[in-house]
């Protein structure tokens, strides 16, 4: 009987550090495999080299850093206030009998696959950019658009329970002194969870940036420098699904190392998630 | 002999001192009350007789408790052997999310029996015993959650003797009843008081006054008191008893 | 108004007080406006997201129908009929492997965080870092892993087990956090009243709380389904892309997968729109199901 207790505690203790070990193995196999390259290459010519052309071997991933970084700023430009205003009217506009409705439509809109929303984009947004700029649809509005779209969910999920949790006092309060109920909400309320806002924001420059397929649908996949709005480019994402199929040698390598750039990326933002999440709100 | 033996027991929560050298001998096939205002660690010391402190996280003890001459906290004594042997009723009725009969089975099946006939026969005698019977015999196979909230904490009591305990702890078991379903446990305590040593906290001094053989009145930590319910609610030898026990505090 | 019908007040008062007047009634105005505005922007903000998902959705099953022939659901795969049969086949294995591998793991981890760890301990918080660093990493880092561990240096190849290693993997932050929350919300009281009976640890753990937080758990299970169905990146160099029913060991493309692999084609439009209704209805049917779920535990 003693034994099965500390037999069964020992499996669960096992399991419980399986995920310890999972980011163990992705950090060891992803710089075993891709740091050696970045220093084959030399660590400036990989990050700052403005040419990407594997055929000749100069391997410059800037286009692709410089491509993730304005996709992902103009989706979180045009997708975080669409998104605040929604987890606000969700928190405290909603009438009672919608909000089972709203609430299990930003849910479905977290569960439709990223394959999905780029199809979406591809057979939709697409052809109306083109229309809209007379010329190739494929651009990087497009792709930001789509990915306003896809981080919606994620911020608002946060966003909207960061709202939830103000104390209900600080609403009162300032309905006390006579404001509406607008000027408490937006004034008293939303500011007092500013930071549970800022982590939501953060998580959805996280989806955004490591958004693969959808990006890739739409983009246009140019791997040079981004010249314009209305412009193709090409993310890190991108480059490493649309030529890890055929890529060997140094290629794959400088493909490996790509994914640990984004991958270091990723690793500062949940850093900053986790410290935002960390600061005790309302002081109890 | 007695039943428990208690001696220079002393009990802290990190570096909290609950419980301040306690002294007690209970007797067997006896109602003892532990009285006292809230806070003053009667519960606790309920609680670690059948080691359910255990569970607390920083929970310390010296001293010495005996159940029947053995040490109940010697590093041999089997605690779930010893959970059986004492078993316990809490302030709020628990019942678990399934049946009225699982929920009495619960406990023989944890110890070993699982003949089907046994165990109909167990919940049904249990149940008799807890006087629950008459009201749920046919729907013993519906959620015990359906019940009133007398009717759990009667059923709890059923699920408690269902193992056959020893020693029976009561944890202000009617602080969230109603006065009638109160009554009905009340006179269930002093039934069972033949079969079962009955230890039992309350805060409310007339149900220790009329159910209870001995009281014993805490304060701060400490037994104050410890006697003949008759006495101690008659002529208190200590001027704190008399406080409480007339009202002037707690 | 009110000045008029008092003679007593003297002109001079009486405009001043009138002034005074108007000034209150000219903020609450703005006010009045201002908080109107903020009223309809949040509406119009709420209004549109959900628009864009009845439009998204709306859109893919209305086109997509059409689309919907029955020679996409051929047993064998050739460049005419297009069939998804077995890219259907191949995400039933996928989230039954990939479940299988992840749910007791998250569980046995979820139970030991709740009822076993020290919560204030240097392992429990390592593993909630890690825990959550693994949701945030996007799902093509993990299949550059996989492609690395599982596909080369396991030997596993290209196969449905490497793919549903990695997203093992994937979905065990999100599986192991609900399974926390379930577990947790289930009240001491049974916990104890359990040990009050003298159970062991064990049987208190697997007879009452387990019992008690399966809505919950499955909710997170349903949730992971979600993700396994709809994921693609994680699986393109770890299961392949092959258009075949496959086996463990096999190389073999899911729905998500056969979706990308059409449209990297570029010929099959209409084909990528009936895959599209089917990928659409298996993520409405999961939503529908963890929904009842979550109102089954807001019930209790």
């Amino acid at each position: 009987m003693k034994l099965r207790e500390t037999i069964m505690k020992l499996v669960f203790l096992i399991a419980a550090c399986c995920s310890v070990l999972a980011v163990a193995l992705i950090c060891i196999f992803l710089f075993m495999n891709g740091v050696p390259a970045i220093f084959k290459i030399g660590p400036l010519k990989f990050l700052t080299g403005t040419v990407w052309k594997p055929g000749n071997n100069i391997f410059g991933i800037l286009p692709m850093i410089v491509g993730s970084i304005c996709v992902t700023g103009l989706a979180i430009l045009m997708g975080v206030p669409v998104a605040i205003l929604t987890s606000v009217f969700l928190s405290r506009y909603c009438p009672k009998k919608f909000y089972g409705i709203c609430k299990s439509g930003i849910n479905l809109m977290a569960g439709i696959p990223s394959i999905v929303y780029g199809f979406f984009g591809l057979v939709v947004i697409v052809p109306l950019m083109a229309q809209l700029t007379g010329k190739n649809g494929n651009t990087m509005l497009t792709a930001s658009i789509l990915l306003a779209v896809m981080i919606l969910p994620t911020v608002v999920g946060v966003t909207e329970s960061a709202i939830t949790s103000v104390p209900e006092s600080y609403y009162e309060a300032s309905l006390g002194l006579g404001a509406t109920h607008s000027q408490s909400v937006f004034f008293a309320v939303v500011p007092a969870a500013k930071s549970g806002i800022l982590a939501g924001i953060v998580l959805g420059i996280g989806r955004a940036i490591g958004e693969t397929m959808a990006v890739i649908m739409i983009a246009g996949n140019q791997p040079r420098m981004p010249k314009g709005i209305t412009e193709g480019l090409r993310t890190m994402t991108a480059n490493i699904v649309l030529e890890m199929g055929y890529a060997s040698g140094l290629h794959r390598e400088a493909l490996i190392a790509t994914g640990v750039v984004l991958f270091v990326f990723i690793l500062l933002i949940n850093l900053s998630v986790s410290m935002l999440n960390r600061r005790v709100p309302y002081g109890d | 002999m007695s039943k428990i033996d208690v001696s220079n027991m002393d009990l802290y929560y990190g570096d909290f001192h609950a419980l301040k050298n306690i002294n007690l001998s209970i007797d067997a096939n006896e109602v003892t009350a532990f009285i006292g205002p809230s806070g003053c660690g009667k519960s606790t010391l309920l609680k670690s007789i059948n080691r359910m402190n255990d569970l607390v996280p920083g929970c310390r003890i010296t001293g010495e408790m005996l159940l029947d001459g053995e040490n109940i906290y010697s590093g041999k004594m089997d605690v779930n052997g010893l959970r059986k042997r004492v078993g316990m009723v809490f302030q709020k009725p628990n019942p678990f999310p399934m049946s009225i009969y699982d929920n009495i089975a619960y406990g023989p099946r944890t110890h070993g029996v699982r003949s089907k006939a046994k165990l109909d026969d167990i919940v049904e005698q249990s149940l008799r015993q807890a006087a629950i019977w008459d009201e749920v015999k046919d729907r013993l196979k519906k959620s015990a959650l359906g019940m009133s909230g007398g009717q759990q904490q009667r059923l709890c009591i059923a699920r408690a003797l269902a193992v056959q305990p020893e020693v029976l702890l009561m944890d202000e078991p009617t602080s969230a009843l109603d006065p009638i379903s109160t009554s009905k446990i009340e006179d269930l305590a002093v039934e069972l008081k033949k079969d079962y040593t009955i230890i039992m906290v309350t805060h409310n001094m007339q149900q220790a006054a009329r159910i209870s053989d001995k009281t014993a009145f805490f304060l701060l930590g400490e037994v104050v008191e410890y006697g003949e319910t008759e006495q101690i609610f008659s002529m208190p030898k200590d001027k704190r008893t008399e406080d409480y026990i007339t009202g002037r505090f707690g | 108004m009110v000045i008029k019908g008092n003679g007593a007040v003297n002109t001079m008062e009486a405009v001043k007080i009138n002034t005074k007047e108007k000034e209150r009634t000219k903020v609450t105005y703005h006010k009045s406006v201002f908080s109107s505005v903020l009223t309809g922007i949040t509406w119009g903000a709420a209004i549109l997201a959900l628009a864009v998902l009845v439009f998204l959705v709306g859109f893919i099953l209305i086109r997509g129908v059409k689309n919907l022939t029955l020679e996409q659901f051929a047993w064998t795969y050739n460049t005419e009929n297009v069939t998804m049969l077995p890219a259907i086949i191949n995400t039933v294995t996928m989230t039954v492997l990939s479940l299988l591998l992840a749910a007791p793991l998250g569980i046995f981890s979820a139970i030991y965080l709740v009822e076993y760890a020290n919560k204030r301990g240097t392992l429990v918080g390592l593993i909630r870092i890690t825990a959550e660093t693994l949701s945030g990493i996007p799902s093509i880092v993990y299949g550059l892993f996989g492609m690395l561990f599982f596909t080369k240096t396991l030997k596993m190849g290209y196969s449905m087990m490497s793919g549903a290693c990695t997203l093992a993997i994937m979905i065990l932050p999100l599986i192991m956090r609900t399974a926390e929350e379930a577990l947790k919300s289930v009240p001491d009281s049974y916990r104890e009243a359990s040990f009050g009976l003298g159970a062991g640890k064990l049987r208190t753990i697997f007879k009452i709380v387990l019992p008690s937080a399966v809505p919950g758990i499955l909710s997170g299970v349903i949730l992971a389904t979600g993700r396994v169905v709809g994921e693609t990146a994680a699986l393109l160099f770890t299961a392949g892309t092959i258009a075949k029913v496959a086996g463990l060991m096999d190389s073999g493309r899911t729905l998500a997968v056969h979706m990308y692999a059409l449209s990297s084609e570029g010929l099959y439009m209409n084909q990528m729109y009936a895959t599209g209704v089917i990928l659409m209805l298996i993520v409405l049917l999961i939503n529908g199901c963890s929904g009842m779920i979550a109102k089954k535990i807001a019930k209790k």
